[in-house]
Parts: structure tokens; sequence; C-alpha cells
């Protein structure tokens, strides 16, 4: 398992994201209505498009190219599309500081 | 997926009978295997039937007809290799070889090598420029050629070599389609509907050689001509053979598997060695080989089924029927299309729509479909083919749609409830009826949202959304939700009621908007956010502050989202009107940001296209102009003609009267995007009467038009009036586009908004001079504050941070 710091909370505007690239993969990062912040692969299961430009909706985000609605904490996408993302571990220090752990935690479920 | 007594599965082939059988297979028992795909060409299994649209948008759209992407085959644990051409197999020792040095050993081997175009034994077949079309580098070989030359021969008149043909007509070509027999598609279509599609083709442009038998190629290297056997000679720069398909069988051959035709297989898809197994176009099943998908599948199908010890029937052959996809001809075929002895057929000819319809009965059973220019009914006649089911006393109404000698056809609700449950309803995404049944009666969907969003039937082109519709009254009947549809998912309120709501409350916020009103998810969706921010925005200017996370992507970040995650440029070029200077100034920019792709957009502006987020705030600030708005819900461009300046013709100062529109109203959010054009005459170069709101000068005044739209579905505009002087277009203009934002739909375009409300209420609401004035003072309130997005963003840090990417530092790695 390898740890990053990836950024400030502040960094991030309220329904807003931001990416970053660690281990080669871009990674974006949400920060969602509550304060949470949420890490996913930065690439929608449809046609790739960059998650990070969509629209938040409560947990989920609305990918740019063809809508298709993603839910960040279980990377899943919404009925009747079908396919996941890659969701990861993004801890927030006392500092406010993001910490991603770059390991999966919730598998891509394919069914 | 590799687990320990997992068997190892190697498929050779990666194409589309292939991969569905392995689809099959990975849902019936998905640990049973450990595979691994070899596959020649180098891409993932793609659609082959839709190359003939690839070569229809020119060659834009090979990414959207790959079928299982890359991460498709890791996801699943399969092993691929691409540009590996099996060249042996040792059916002793269970191994393949490849052309690449790689040996891999199998416990049950699938051959799926499909066919290669049938190339004539003609001397010159073998020359540059002559090629199949069966696969992506036949596409991109005849999009090349197109660039380069202009005329195209397709040898070959059956349902691939039409398709073929028209791929190249869209790509520009001049095209001879030559044929050995009088008629084509021959093998499909008896004479009355093939002669009628050669007339619907050659309204369409292409040419016809029929009863034509090639004998030569000609050239050095690349081809110049075809001569035929009657000595007469046709000159072209490329050819495209589509005669027919061979089966890809050698491979097998040689390994010592029996071959006729193709790989012979038995009713469980087994080949003559054990261990192997073979499907698709390669395959050879009781004589037969199949050249299209639905047999293919259903090979497919079975074979998984089998592989997984799920008991089947076992494949029994299958009966095919044939649609051309060539634009604005519809063609089905199915069965005995020209009536063998012993049967009886009726038929059905009406020159004026060009509509044939043929049955061939046998019997009381049906043998046989053609359809020409109405095939709506084709997958229910298939169906009753099939079926085996007899049609005896309704064969009159099988051909017509109703029944001779009746009052009337049978209604859309009888024809619906009459319909085979397996038929397909929504084509683009494959629903059933059976599948929209369930969806309403078992899965509780008891409106067309609900549908939409469980099985996805109308949820792409919207053609079959009245179908979707019956449906639904005809299984739900009363329990039908046809309540006022919301405007989203999230709330049963329409807009208007979202507004009085809004008014009468003193809502504020979007987020105070969803919550008083009941939204039933507390932050909405991409559909009702960006519109609530607009009616907020509208009503309460000045007062309202935008919330850009409710804005869509591209108007978050003023550019245009490209499918590759990249942002094209569009600066504001007034009435598209420029200079040497400016020109040689986005010229020098656009060098600096290695902008990939430069292009003239359809309103006459600069498209700088390919751009990294990190760069446009660096790009605007080099640029110095002006956003082009190109990107939202806003006045896009104001197209203009030459007018009296230069052209002879001109009456008035059409770049002026542009120009000056355009300046009055850059970046007001409209409730979509909002184009207009001036003409300086009623010849109207620049289009005017397609534009949201067109001004066209005649002598001595100007008339403006609304409500065009030259998209998805052309409409021509309505003539709103016609005015003397160009303060009279100014103060009209502003009164049209206020009162379009004060009474549209969000997302709504002027051309459905005026078909919804009428011209004439339009026409008398402006009517009146003081409204007008009242509309265009509310339009200045709107205008009054608005900043250029771009300067904002570039003079600003906090929005500025946005665009660019954060950056990861390493912590504690174990």
């Amino acid at each position: 398992m390898s740890e990053y710091h990836v950024g400030h909370t502040g960094q991030i505007d309220p329904l807003g994201s931001r990416t970053v690239t660690v281990e080669k993969e871009e990674v974006a990062l949400f920060k969602l209505s509550s304060g949470e912040i949420a890490a996913v692969e930065n690439r929608c299961p449809h046609k790739g498009g960059k998650l990070s430009e969509g629209m938040v909706c409560g947990s989920s985000v609305h990918c740019p190219l063809h809508d298709w609605k993603i839910d960040l904490r279980s990377g899943r996408a919404a009925a009747p599309d079908e396919g996941s993302v890659k969701v990861y571990q993004a801890q927030v220090d006392k500092d406010g500081r993001i910490i991603l752990v770059k390991n999966e935690v919730c598998p891509a479920v394919h069914p | 997926m590799n687990t320990s007594n997992s068997q190892k599965l190697v498929m050779i082939g990666n194409g589309m009978a292939g991969i569905r059988c392995i689809e099959h297979l990975l849902k019936l028992a998905p640990d049973a295997y450990e595979i691994t795909v070899f596959g020649a060409e180098p891409h993932p299994n793609y659609n082959r039937i839709q190359l003939s649209t690839v070569l229809a948008d020119g060659g834009s759209g090979l990414q959207d007809i790959v079928l299982n992407d890359w991460s498709w085959y890791a996801e699943h644990g399969i092993t691929l290799h691409v540009g590996h051409t099996v060249t042996s197999i040792d059916t002793q020792a269970r191994t393949v070889a490849s052309d690449q040095g790689l040996t891999v050993s199998y416990d049950v081997l699938l051959i799926a090598t499909g066919s290669r175009a049938f190339m004539l034994p003609v001397s010159g077949a073998d020359k540059e420029g002559v090629i199949g079309f069966r696969d992506i580098r036949d596409c991109e070989t005849m999009l090349e050629a197109s660039r380069t030359y202009r005329r195209a021969a397709v040898i070959g008149g059956g349902l691939l070599g039409l398709e073929a043909a028209r791929g190249l007509l869209n790509l520009g070509m001049d095209v001879t389609v030559i044929h050995n027999s009088s008629a084509l598609m021959n093998r499909q279509l008896d004479p009355p509907a093939s002669h009628m599609l050669r007339h619907e083709l050659e309204m369409q442009g292409m040419k016809f050689l029929t009863n034509m038998q090639t004998r030569e190629i000609t050239g050095a290297d690349r081809v110049t001509g075809i001569s035929f056997k009657d000595g007469s000679f046709l000159e072209t720069d490329l050819v495209v053979m589509a005669v027919g398909i061979t089966p890809n069988a050698e491979l097998a051959a040689r390994s010592g598997i029996a071959v006729k035709r193709g790989v012979l297989v038995g009713d469980d898809l087994s080949t003559s060695v054990p261990g192997v197994y073979a499907l698709g176009e390669c395959a050879e099943h009781n004589g037969i080989t199949y050249g299209l998908v639905a047999p293919l599948y259903e090979q497919g199908a079975v074979l998984a089924k089998h592989l997984a010890g799920v008991h089947s029937e076992g494949y029994k052959g299958s009966v095919t029927s044939t649609k051309l996809k060539v634009s604005g001809v519809d063609v089905f075929s199915a069965g005995d299309y020209i009536g063998l002895e012993g049967t009886r057929s009726l038929s059905f000819k009406d020159e004026v729509d060009a509509v044939y319809k043929k049955l061939v009965l046998r019997g009381d059973l049906l043998e046989g479909v053609v359809l020409f220019g109405d095939i709506n009914d084709g997958p229910m006649l298939f169906n009753l083919m099939k079926t085996g089911e007899s049609v005896a006393g309704r064969e009159k109404q099988l051909l017509l749609g109703f029944a001779p000698g009746a009052t009337s056809a049978a209604s859309p609700l009888e024809r619906l409830s009459a319909m085979p449950g397996d038929e397909i309803v929504c084509g683009c995404n494959g629903v059933s009826k059976d599948d929209i049944v369930d969806a309403i009666a078992s899965k509780g969907c008891t409106s067309l949202s609900a549908v939409k969003s469980c099985t996805k039937a109308s949820a792409s082109c919207g053609g079959c959304k009245p179908l979707v519709e019956d449906l639904l009254t005809l299984t739900a009947g009363d329990s039908v939700v046809k309540a006022k549809e919301g405007i989203c998912g999230c709330t049963p309120l329409d807009r208007n009621s979202i507004l009085e709501a809004i008014n009468a409350m003193g809502l504020t916020s979007v987020k105070e908007t969803m919550n008083v009103l009941e939204w039933s998810q507390p932050e909405g969706c991409s559909k009702c956010r960006p519109a609530l921010n607009y009616y907020l925005g509208m009503l309460k200017p000045g007062e309202y502050r935008d919330q850009k996370e409710s804005r869509f992507t591209n108007e978050r970040y003023h550019a245009n989202i490209q499918k590759d995650g990249t942002y094209s440029v569009v600066p504001r070029i007034y009435g598209g009107v420029t200079s040497p200077a400016e020109l040689k100034h986005i010229a020098d920019v656009a060098e600096r940001f290695q902008v990939p792709l430069v292009k003239f957009t359809g309103g006459q502006r600069l498209d700088l296209l390919g751009v990294r987020k990190e760069d446009l705030p660096r790009m605007w600030e080099e640029l110095g102009m002006a956003s082009g708005s190109a990107y939202g819900k806003a006045l896009r461009t104001v197209k203009t003609c030459v007018g009296d300046t230069f052209c002879r013709f001109g009456t008035q100062d059409a770049m002026g009267m542009g120009i000056k529109l355009e300046k009055a109203f850059e970046r007001i959010s409209t409730p979509a995007k909002f184009k207009m054009a001036v003409s300086g005459c009623p010849r109207n170069c620049a289009e005017a009467t397609i534009k949201d709101f067109g001004v066209v000068a005649i002598d001595g005044g100007w008339e403006l038009h609304a409500g065009g739209n030259g998209g998805v579905k052309v409409r021509a505009t309505d003539l709103l009036t016609v005015v003397r002087t160009e303060e009279e277009v100014m103060e009209w203009s502003g009164a049209y586009l206020q009162y379009y934002r004060e009474n549209a739909n969000w997302n709504e375009r002027t051309a459905h908004w005026v078909d919804r409300i009428g011209i004439d209420a339009i026409r008398e609401a402006l009517s009146d001079r003081d409204e007008r004035l009242a509309l265009v003072d509310r339009l200045q309130t709107a205008l009054s504050g608005l900043e250029d997005p771009w300067h904002e963003i570039v003079d600003n840090a906090e929005l500025r941070k946005n665009f660019e990417p954060l950056a990861a530092a390493g912590r504690n790695s174990q």
C-alpha cells in the first residue's frame, strides 16, 4: 500500500473537483456538499470521459460526455448503465491535508 | 478467475461471434476457464456491421464501433494477444503457435477466424488500390483514397457492395457499382424490389454497370481501370471487391481438422478433433456457412452453454433475414424471396410512395418476405416465419397492415397488442416488447421516464417513444402516471410551477429551491440543477449569484470539452469580420500552444481544438480576446454576409448590423444556445432563415425572422415582422431575446419554443411598443454587470486554480 499527500481540502471548491496523477494513473478528487473528499479513477467506464469535469450531485458525479451517473462511494454507474470505476480512500488529516491511499478500497464490480 | 482447477480456453480470432460466445460463457461459468484470445487485427473486438457508418461520418467514429474496449479484457482476466496470427495448431500436444513466436497450450480451443473478402481470380487483383470491405484497415484505405482520388468502383451489387458504395459516396467519391447480374441484391430481392432499389440509389448519385463480367484490373502499380469481358473499360482509382466472402478455414485444414468450405461442426459446434470447436463465419454447419450476425450470435450462445455444461438443444441452423443499412433506402428480406414452385405469393406495389411488399406462402405458412420502402413489419413477419405459425385467413392483413373490406385499419393499440413479445421496440438499445412489459408489470414502472431509466427504451433517438407510451397504456392501463411530468426525475413540478414558487416564496438559491420544493434527490441532477440556476438568474438579475457548480463542464470552464478531455477555444470575432493582424496574432498563439487542429466553424469563427485544460487560462491571456461563448447557452455568433460594403447585390450594411447585434447581446445567458445571422439582401447568403433570430435586409428595411434551426431537425424561421431602421432592428431583437429568456423552458431552442407557443403569440406579445421597451429594459439590467468570463478567470488565482492538476508527494511508502 502506498500513501500520498495530494493537497489540501481548501484547494477543492465545494461540489468541485481537482485531478492528481499517482502511479501513472489520473485520479479525480471531489469535495461533496458534506465536505467529504471522494477519490476515483478519472475515467468513465462508458467512453473514458474525465469524471473530474462532471457535475457533482449528492454522492454522484455525472460524466461530462454522455451524462452517465457514477456513484463516488461505490464506483458504480447508476442503472440502467452498467460499469464501474476504481474507488480510492481519501483521508483528511487534522490540518486538512488530503492523503490518498493508493489501493482500491472497492474493487470494480462487474455484473 | 485463475482458480487452480480452471481449464485453459484459447480462442483464435477476436471478432464478434467469438467474443459474444465468451461474454455468454463468463456469465454462465465465470471461473471455469482461464481465457486467452489471439487476434490478427490490432484492435479490440469491434462492430464489423457498422463499418459503413464509419465511412458515413468520415471516419471520426472508429472508436464508437468498439464493442469491447481494452479494459473489458483486463477486467475479465482475459489474456489478449493482438497482432498475432496463429500459424499452427498441434492437436496432439494441444498447443497453438503464433507468427510472433508465442506458443500457448489449451484444454479447449475455439476457432473463430471469420472470413475474408473473396477476391475475384482476375489478373491485377493484387494491385495497390484493390481492397475488400471487411475490416477497419479497409475503411482506412477507403478514407485515405478519398482524400487523393475521385473515382471508385465497387465490384458486387449485393448487400455489402451497396453499403460500401454508399460509404464511398459519403466520402465524396464518384462511385460505380459493377454487378454480374441484371438485378441488384439478386440473392435477397425479387426483380420488382431490385428495380426500385436501383432507382432509389441512382437518385442518391450511385452509378451502375450491370450484367458485367470483370476481365482484368489494369494499372502499373496502382489500379487505373477495369476492363470487362464485353470489351468495355472503366477508369477508376480504387476497386472494392464485394462479391462474397471466403471462410478462413486454412489453418484448421492444415492442422488436420475436417474442412469443406468452412470448418465442419456438429450441433454442439465441435469439430472433428476432440476439444476443438469452431463458430462464426469460418464454421460450416449442415452444409451452410453464415455471413450475417444473428446466426453467429446464436452459435455463440449455444457453444457457451455447451462449454459451461448447461443443457441446450444444440444449434439447429438459422433462418436469416437481411436489412440493407443504406440511409434513405429501407429494404428487408427473409426466406424465399422469389416464390419457388409450390408456393403462392401476394404483393403490393406503390410507385407513388416507393413501397413494395411481398409475402411468399407455402400452404398456410409464411416462407418468405420482401419489403421495400416500409419495413416496419419486417421483424413481426420474420418472427411468424421462424415460429412456423399458420397465417391462414390473415394473409392480406399481414401484407397491407389492415384487413381489406374492414371499416378501418387496426388501431395502433390493436397492432401493438398483437406484436410478438420478442420483437424489438427500441432499435437503438435492443429493447424488446417483453422487456418493456416486464418493466411495467413487475418492476413497477408507471411512467415513460421510469421505463426509460429501467430499460433504456427510447433513451437514445427517442423514435420509439410513442410505442413505449402505448405499451404503458396497454399494460398498466389506468395506473399510468400521465400526471404532469416534472422538469426531471427529481420533482413532479413543471417549469411554471417552479417559477411561481420562486417568485412567491422569494427563493434565492438552487439549494433552497430544491429543499423547499421537496426534491426527491436532495442535491438534484444534471438536468434540474442547471435549469434552476438559469431560472433564478433570469428572475433575479444582478441579485442572484451564479452557481458555477450547477453549470455544465463547458460553461464552468468556458470552453468546449472534447471526447479526449481536451478543450476547444473560440475567441469572439464580432460579425465574423477580422483582420490580417488579428489572424496573425491568433496563429501565433495557436503555434505557441501547439494547437493540434484549427478549424473554421459553421458560424464563421475560428475554433482552436485540442487545448489542454491547464493551458486554457494562459492561452486566453495571450489571445487577449473576448470569449466567443461557443460553449454556452448564450448568444453564440452573429453570422453575416458582406452586405453593401462590397457586394453588388447588397442593400444594407449586413456586417455592421451583425457586429452591433453581437456587441449588444454577447454574454447574456439564454435557455439554450442562441444563434443569429444578418444577410444583406434577400439572397440570404448568411442563411439567416435557419437561425434562432435572423435579419434579412430588403431595399429600405429589414425582415426579422424567428425560430429557425439548422441542426437535428431543420426548421425554417417564421417571419416576425418587417421594420425600417437599424434602431428598430435592435429594439425588436432585444425584446424577442428577452421574451424568449422569460418564457422558454431551460434547454428549449427557439425552434421548439416557437413551434410550441406559435409565432402569432410572440408577435402579439411584442406588438406593443411600450411592452417592447420594457423587455429591452429588463434585458439591459441582465446584461449590465456581466463581464468577460475569460478575463475574470485570468485575473483571479482562486478561479484559475481549478484548471491546474494537483501534485502528489509520496508518504511512508511500504
